[in-house]
């Protein structure tokens, strides 16, 4: 019952990383890319984590710390990476609404 | 079943690496590292099961720390805050 739990929950988080690569290739923009990238690979890596400690339940506190780990870190780095492509490569991206909620931020 | 779980990993990191190989802007190939950075900690949590070696697990840690360390580092780099 834990092996096709096991499988299921790998499978999904398997299917979630080919979404974020082909995202990764397909989407027209910078930020597009990187939302597209970011959120769905670190949904992927927790499914594939939890999955491998749904088969080898012995190493589960390592698998979960580094799943935790996953978790705070990769938001960061988007966050970081997003905010250096506003302010530096502006140029880049295709504002079709005309919003710009950070205009008036100097940070 | 679990060959053709890492041959899907494998897939993807081939479609982040093509975007890794041309994209236009440097924050492109930042991304697409970013990614693969994240897909390759994966791919070394299912190795360790599929050679069953937990040692795997530890590298599977350090290659993610050094992952998030170096795009940070590379996007302050690029905001010309260092």
């Amino acid at each position: 019952m834990l092996i096709i739990l096991g499988y299921f929950l790998s499978f999904l988080g398997v299917i979630l990383f080919f979404i974020s690569g082909l995202g990764l290739l397909r989407m027209p923009d910078t930020l597009t890319r990187m939302q597209a990238a970011t959120k769905a690979s670190t949904l992927g890596s927790l499914l594939v984590i939890l999955g491998i400690a749904c088969f080898e339940p012995q190493w589960a506190f390592k698998l979960i710390v580094l799943a935790v780990f996953i978790l705070i870190t990769n938001p960061i780095s988007s966050s970081v990476l997003a905010m250096t492509t506003y302010k530096r490569f502006n140029k880049y991206i295709h504002n079709t609404s005309g919003a710009d909620a950070l205009k008036g931020d100097d940070k | 079943m679990l060959n053709f779980l890492i041959l899907l990993i494998a897939l993807s990191l081939l479609l982040a690496l093509v975007r890794f190989l041309k994209g236009p802007t440097l924050v492109d190939r930042v991304v697409a590292f970013d990614s693969m950075s994240v897909i390759a900690t994966s791919l070394l949590v299912v190795f360790s099961f599929y050679f069953d070696k937990s040692i795997y697990l530890d590298v599977a840690f350090v290659f993610g720390m050094t992952g998030f360390i170096g795009t940070v580092v590379f996007a302050k780099f690029l905001d010309k805050e260092i």
